[in-house]
């Protein structure tokens, strides 16, 4: 039992990799604030494109949604990191994490948000129109704010996945919390940072788990 | 003729695919006149009302309403469309505004009022139709009788030249259908233009200048309500009047 507590519970050990662990979750957190917002503005914009009329246009976006929905994010990462230099383009960590959070969750996001603006009925559309709001108005005004209500569980759940996906910026030396964690643990050789790290995600995706939760045993909207 | 058309559609032509909704159909409306559409299911009434405010693109054909060319490229198609109030068989109102906030919204967006003047003008609008205490309700705490009263407000509100009703009490239980005849009444007493795609008889011997009766993508018969009740030349006309008797 002490064993335990002081390899996993040592207070001591992760108060001295306090510092350690604070930069880890500084990263973090400035991880989330470019993951989720690229991955909702490029999963936006691919939704809206594929309400294009143009058959082939909308055959190809859908290819590119599959092709990165289907592509394993660890894979994808170290492909950008490791893989684009050999073509000259050299991110760095910061850069190739953002380019492959774009591409990975932008594919999720956009099915999304297509599912809900295709939820939104056809005479929303037509209302609008016809009392002269133009195309973007509509969309801007009238379609998005019902579909974001009407698939809020799926973007909440999505965004819970990229949050906990930030923590693959590890392997590529992103001094994220996950990586700052096994700092400490290799340095002290002790587990607690990993327990602490560990907790500090529960900390910060709990809330978020809550929400979710009572998102989906909302009563059927009115709508 | 009572004085110059408003809507000036002729030799329209509509297909979906293989399937022609509409084959080659006039329809002139003159300012103040009151145009009843009745037919059949799929006799493409609804399809033509649609065309008039370029809901539907027509195949063929020439529009002019209101002095513009409706099927000209050029044509700002959403400044003319401000001008030609349309209200829908399922109301179709904005569910995530208020009875205030669907009617202000176009006058705020595509007017461009601020939002006090868009507000007031709403208000107004909703008293017309007798709502003036729901401004605040969503749409969702209306009955189906008061949804499309907001709706046809929220038409009102624009100040159209024309109004345009595709059924607009089909898709209501028959206690509530008369709160709204009542105030398509009242808007025609007011001198509003309309054309009124509808199965409502007796709102039509009360109100209606002229019948269309459509079948097959045509017009087979029109004129005063009397006359084509009274003396139909055509058997489609004989056996759509029949079929409503059974009703």
């Amino acid at each position: 039992m002490e064993l335990f507590v002081s390899s996993f519970l040592n207070v001591e050990v992760v108060w001295a990799a306090r510092a350690l662990l604070l930069q880890g979750f500084a990263n973090t957190m400035l991880l989330i604030a470019i993951a989720v917002p690229l991955g909702l503005a490029g999963g936006l914009l691919l939704a809206l494109l594929s309400l294009t009329p143009v058959r082939i246009a909308r055959l190809l976006l859908a290819v590119w949604v599959d092709l990165f929905r289907a592509l394993p994010p660890l894979v994808l990462l170290v492909f950008v990191y490791e893989g684009l230099p050999f073509a000259g383009l050299e991110l760095g960590p910061l850069g190739s994490v953002a380019v492959a959070f774009l591409l990975n969750s932008s594919a999720y996001y956009a099915e999304i948000l297509r599912a809900g603006i295709d939820s939104v009925p056809r005479g929303q559309w037509e209302a609008a129109r016809s009392s002269g709001l133009s195309a973007l108005d509509t969309l801007g005004w009238v379609v998005l704010p019902q579909a974001v209500r009407n698939v809020l569980p799926d973007l909440v759940s999505n965004t819970l996945e990229v949050v906990k996906l930030t923590s693959i910026a590890s392997v590529v030396a992103m001094p994220e919390l996950l990586y700052q964690a096994r700092q400490a643990q290799s340095v002290t050789y002790n587990a607690s940072p990993l327990v602490a790290a560990a907790l500090i995600y529960l900390l910060l995706l709990w809330p978020l788990v809550r929400l979710l939760s009572r998102l989906e045993h909302r009563l059927p909207s009115r709508m | 003729m009572l004085s110059r058309p408003i809507i000036e559609a002729r030799a329209i032509h509509k297909s979906f695919g293989p399937l022609k909704v509409l084959d080659g159909v006039d329809l002139v409306v003159a300012e103040r006149e009151l145009v009843f559409i009745i037919g059949p299911s799929g006799s493409g009434k609804s399809t033509l009302l649609r065309c008039l405010n370029r809901l539907e693109e027509p195949t063929s054909g020439h529009i002019v309403g209101d002095g513009i060319d409706v099927l000209a490229r050029r044509t700002d198609i959403n400044a003319l469309r401000r001008r030609i109030g349309m209200v829908f068989q399922s109301f179709n109102l904005y569910p995530h505004m208020t009875a205030l906030g669907n009617v202000a919204f176009a006058l705020r967006r595509v007017v461009g009022l601020r939002r006090r003047d868009a507000e007031e003008r709403a208000r107004s609008a909703l008293a017309l139709v007798g709502l003036a205490d729901k401004a605040d309700a969503y749409p969702a705490q209306l009955s189906g009788g008061q949804q499309q009263r907001v709706a046809i407000a929220r038409a009102v509100a624009l100040e159209p030249r024309v109004m345009l009703f595709d059924e607009p009490t089909s898709a209501l239980d028959p206690e509530l259908v008369g709160s709204v005849l009542r105030v398509m009444r009242q808007l025609r007493e007011g001198g509003m233009t309309m054309v009124v795609v509808s199965h409502e008889m007796e709102f039509a011997r009360a109100a209606a200048d002229r019948v269309l009766f459509m079948d097959g993508g045509r017009v087979i018969e029109q004129g005063p309500l009397d006359c084509l009740f009274g003396a139909p030349k055509s058997d489609r006309l004989r056996a759509f009047l029949r079929s409503l008797e059974r009703h």
